[in-house]
């Protein structure tokens, strides 16, 4: 809900165009209508609007931060557990065959 | 070999990627069993499928098998992490594959061919594999057309090393010995089957075409090349297609293709133009990995001969050439040590390459017979005591018994040389009773030879030295 | 005292000594679910039966002579995105509506063999994103001091479960605040320990590098139970900090005397006026028992939100692209597997949901990861060099949870300043890593509670605690 702050924006976009959020759209796999598209402009570009906070920052020289513990050289042995249950797994899915997961043809996947 | 490989006035650019299988007992960040050819979905985890709230953790085998990988092909192992590569595809479950991206674990290597031609090798990397789709309905298990498909997971997670070549391959004939020596090499480090056809070793090849002094064409990328002689073949159809596109003045796209196997050529899979956005970032469930000097010092310590040194020193135990047939295929095979055990038991050691080739090599079977066996048969041998063909006789009995004493077996058969003057005596005998033959041997034919041979050979009941034999003949014709 | 009003540790006491029953427990439990829940939703879904068949074992155990364990006979109520074996999983939303994961995260093995009884999985935003628990795809949670306002979120059904007395104590995962804001809002203790202490092995993720598990309880006392058992480290949790379960309890006694206590002076200003008051009583309450307030400044902090909503939607991107109709959850048939992708994705998520992954995805897409992506780490790293610098001069900070108080469900869409100010101090705890937790002292607006702030540099929660526990004494 917090995002919801940053929706109020009724001035145009300008920060991501529709073409844009239709390409965000497809790479994330979500169908949009022509409606969430001019939305979701709206709503990313209020959003981004209030990230320009910090272009002011001198980042230059700042080491990015992507771990809050550092912890280096975790792993485990090479010993073998037992698998999960073929069945139980295969009774939760959507579709299944022949001990396998089914799916739809697979085609369209690109871009 | 040495002149450069053209076709129609083009040179070939071509750099592989090999993805192999490592031979681990479980997967790169779980603990389900990497194992092939089992029922479908019964090595799956939460972290195999990818299920809520799953979590990876290194398995430590598959870094130490990646850096013998790399220590083999002389990288440099460095401190490294893990990225997400995100993409949709059903057999890749979390939506992500966990790769290595900017900071690789083996950088900066290279393989030396079996001529001597290295052949650079820019990064090897850890990833996981993916999931198999099998299609069904449609033409012959092609994903078009085809009905749906299904998903099997044991293969998913499996660890792989990437092995980036760089474009120093100019020939297909140099790629096809990259993929061999770099086989060679994984099986005797233990690193992987590497088993082409099983999928275990896969091959991508970028492949571009230029005119001599000329910068760097398009490249396009071959993949689903599942031999050996099949990468030589679709290195060799898209060179050709990509110089007669350009004769006839169009641009390559620099594209995927799929080689068929079938047809003998390559098809666009997909195009770069809309090229993949797969948002790497560094994988927040892993953390970094800096193998200690005193790790990757072991493991160098622990790599055995490679192919290449062991066909130098089998080369200079027996006299035949490095890169000649014997010494590859019997390294390759991995019986050179056996053959030196051979030599080392008191045996003519060159004899013993020849023997272990054609015995076993060839075969495609394993050594059986003790090096003691072999020894004291070719010693037989090389001291006249058994002719060439007695000596075969038995070392097929030797080979099919799995062993055996020599001098026992070539008694037991009356296996003893015959003296100079008993041959003497029935090669004159042979002489007269085929006065034709021995006619038109005098008279220049050469082929009449044979059938003297034959007759000494039979009437010898084999006892005789076909080497010897010959000898006796040239000398009574007087050339 | 009526069952439901024994602290966790004095029923696990009597439990383990014999002289109460863990079923009796349960039962007083389970009648406060069944006078009160279709009011408040805490619960996606309640184990009755389940809970029963544990709370038996519990007492079996101890007629056996057998110790059932630290937290024997504590009802218990977990957040509904950590996986239970066979018990539905839904994070709150359509997409994964009815799955039951064929495993135990974790901390619900460590719980169970502690001997608690899981009473059932607790409402949350969906997949975590969100302050009010209003964005739920099965409705929202109400807060039990007053039904017509939000209990806060995400965790806001694991906070309305033990203030309504559901459950004795709970566990929730904090993002962003997503423990301590409805603690706070619900007048119950919440802590967000260290990143790495407790597994998240078997918790959904939403961003993995901020996400952590935390308790909830009435009393100080309570949560230091509770995350003494579910910390330690677990090697099937890569980020797991390599140490032993945290020691708290002994803590508690110790008093604040000689502690320097952070007021930080540059932090962002409208909080309601009661909030301010709560937390200067706060400092004069620290400063009686002997602490000293030291002034630090942390510059950055304001930058907090931007790095936050950066941060947490890319990797929340990732994390959700598995939802995708082939192994498990939703999915709505389509032609090809892209389609059905595209449409199960559309239909399973929420509005809310789907906005973060657009924003995640665009912040990691090729030209705009070094813009926003790569620029919001180093605001990370910024915002943790200030911490550094201020927990050179003082031992805690001290400050408001929520800058206000519980709000009507549905008046905050309209109100975009106070909600963006809600988790505006939670946010920069997230991104250094540290622990931070938040403890119920005295009523603002309406007679609502309100809750201050601890935080403590990384595996600091021993002082933590120790301040948590005079500030508890100090509002009484
Ligand atoms: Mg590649
Ligand atoms: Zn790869």
């Amino acid at each position: 809900m917090l995002v919801g702050s940053f929706f109020v924006s009724d001035h145009p976009s300008v920060r991501i165009s529709a073409d844009a959020v239709a390409k965000v759209a497809r790479l994330a796999r979500l169908d949009v209508t022509p409606d969430d598209i001019a939305r979701l402009t709206s709503q990313l570009d209020g959003m981004l609007e209030h990230f320009a906070d910090i272009d002011a920052l001198d980042l230059a020289d700042v080491e990015p931060m992507t771990q809050p513990y550092p912890l280096v050289n975790v792993m485990r042995d090479d010993v073998v557990a037992p698998s999960l249950d073929r069945d139980e797994v295969l009774a939760a899915a959507p579709a299944a065959e022949d001990g396998r997961f089914r799916v739809p043809p697979i085609i369209g996947l690109e871009g | 070999m040495s002149e450069t490989f053209m076709i129609e006035g083009y040179e070939l650019v071509c750099g592989l990627e090999v993805h192999v299988e490592l031979a681990t007992a479980t997967k790169l960040f779980s603990a389900s069993a990497n194992r092939f050819g089992d029922e479908p979905n019964v090595h799956i985890d939460p972290v195999t499928l990818g299920l809520p709230g799953a979590l990876p953790v290194l398995n430590r085998r598959a870094v130490e098998l990646a850096m013998r990988i790399g220590l083999a092909l002389n990288c440099t192992v460095q401190p490294c992490t893990f990225h997400r590569k995100n993409y949709f595809y059903p057999d890749m479950p979390k939506a992500y594959q966990i790769s290595q991206y900017d900071q690789p674990l083996n950088i900066d290597g290279w393989l030396e061919l079996p001529g001597g031609k290295r052949i650079g090798v820019e990064r090897a990397h850890l990833e996981e594999d993916t999931g198999k789709s099998t299609h069904i309905g449609g033409s012959g298990g092609r994903i078009h057309g085809s009905d749906h498909s299904l998903i099997d997971f044991n293969r998913a997670g499996v660890p792989l090393v990437e092995i980036v070549g760089r474009p120093d391959i100019t020939s297909p004939d140099e790629a096809r010995q990259y993929v061999t020596e770099l086989r060679q090499i994984l099986v005797a480090i233990g690193a992987s089957d590497a088993k082409m056809e099983e999928g275990s070793m896969r091959c991508d090849a970028n492949v571009s075409v230029r005119k001599p002094g000329d910068p760097l064409g398009t490249r396009c990328e071959i993949k689903n090349v599942n031999s050996v002689r099949s990468l030589g073949r679709a290195i060799e159809y898209e060179a050709r297609r990509q110089i007669a596109l350009i004769e006839s003045g169009e641009k390559i796209r620099q594209e995927t293709r799929h080689w068929d196997e079938n047809d003998g050529r390559t098809h666009t899979l997909r195009s770069k133009e809309d090229a993949d956005d797969y948002r790497y970032f560094l994988e927040p469930d892993l953390v970094p990995l800096a193998p200690e000097k005193s790790w990757i010092d072991e493991v160098r310590a622990s790599l055995p001969m490679l192919p290449r040194e062991r066909r130098q020193r089998l080369s200079a135990a027996t006299g035949a050439a490095a890169d000649g047939e014997a010494v590859m295929v019997v390294v390759e095979r991995g019986q050179d040590d056996y053959v030196l055990a051979v030599g080392e038991a008191g045996a003519d050691v060159a004899r013993a390459l020849v023997h272990v080739k054609e015995a076993y090599a060839e075969q495609g079977s394993e050594p059986t017979v003790p090096a003691a066996d072999l020894a004291r048969l070719i010693s037989m041998e090389t001291s006249g005591a058994l002719t060439a063909t007695q000596a075969k006789t038995v070392l097929a009995e030797i080979v099919e018994a799995g062993g055996g004493d020599a001098t026992a077996i070539a008694a037991a058969k009356g296996f003893e040389a015959m003296d100079t003057s008993e041959l003497e005596a029935m090669v004159d005998d042979v002489i007269a009773s085929n006065a034709d033959a021995w006619a038109k041997y005098c008279g220049g034919e050469d082929k009449a030879m044979g059938a003297l041979v034959g007759a000494i050979m039979k009437s010898s009941k084999g006892k005789a030295d076909g080497k010897a034999v010959t000898a006796l003949l040239q000398a009574k014709r007087g050339s | 005292m009526s069952l439901t009003e024994t602290s966790a540790f004095e029923i696990a006491a009597e439990v383990r000594a014999g002289r109460l029953r863990a079923v009796d427990v349960l039962d007083a439990h389970l009648a406060n679910v069944a006078a009160r829940e279709s009011e408040i939703h805490a619960f996606n879904t309640v184990t009755a039966d389940e809970a029963r068949r544990s709370a038996e074992a519990v007492d079996a155990a101890v007629a056996a002579g057998r110790d059932p364990g630290p937290l024997a006979g504590v009802p218990i109520a977990l957040k509904d995105n950590m996986c239970t074996r066979g018990v539905p999983t839904t994070c709150s939303s359509k997409i994964l509506d009815g799955w039951k994961p064929p495993y135990d995260a974790t901390v619900v093995e460590l719980v169970a063999n502690a001997g608690a009884v899981v009473v059932g999985k607790t409402n949350l935003d969906e997949f975590a994103m969100g302050s009010s628990t209003e964005n739920s795809a099965f409705g929202p949670t109400f807060n039990p001091h007053d039904v017509t306002r939000v209990a806060g979120g995400s965790s806001g059904g694991s906070a309305a479960a033990v203030a309504a007395r559901f459950a004795s104590i709970s566990l929730g995962s904090d993002t962003g605040g997503s423990i301590r804001q409805p603690a706070a809002l619900c007048g119950v203790v919440g802590v967000k320990p260290t990143y790495g202490t407790v597994s998240r092995r078997g918790l959904v993720a939403f961003a993995s590098s901020l996400d952590q598990i935390g308790p909830f309880s009435h009393d100080v006392r309570d949560s230091a139970l509770l995350l003494e058992v579910i910390s330690g480290h677990d090697p099937l949790d890569s980020t797991s900090i390599p140490q032993p379960s945290l020691q708290l309890l002994s803590e508690l006694d110790r008093g604040v005397k000689g502690l320097r206590i952070g007021r930080i002076t540059d932090l962002p200003g409208g909080s309601e006026p009661e909030v301010d008051e709560r937390l200067s009583e706060a400092f004069d309450a620290l400063a009686a028992a002997g602490a000293t307030i030291v002034d630090v400044e942390l510059p950055s902090m304001k930058f907090g939100l931007t790095a936050y909503y950066l941060v947490a939607p890319a990797e929340a991107s990732s994390n959700l692209a598995r939802y995708d109709g082939v192994r498990y959850g939703m999915r709505v048939e389509a032609s090809d597997t892209n389609a059905m992708y595209m449409a199960t994705r559309a239909a399973g998520f929420g509005d809310e949901v789907k906005r973060r992954i657009m924003l995640g995805t665009y912040a990691l897409s090729a030209g705009y990861y070094d813009a926003y992506y790569g620029k919001a780490l180093k605001v990370r790293r910024l915002i943790s060099d200030d911490f550094a610098r201020a927990y050179e001069k003082a031992d805690v900070l001290v400050t408001p949870t929520s800058p206000i108080v519980a709000f009507p469900v549905g008046s905050k869409v309209d109100d975009p300043l106070s909600m963006y100010l809600c988790d505006v101090f939670t946010i920069p705890t997230n991104l250094a890593g540290h622990p931070a937790m938040s403890v119920p002292f005295g009523t603002g607006a309406h007679g609502l509670p309100v809750g201050v702030q601890v935080l403590a540099p990384t595996l600091g929660e021993a002082v933590m605690f120790r301040v948590a526990a005079e500030l508890e004494r100090g509002a009484r």
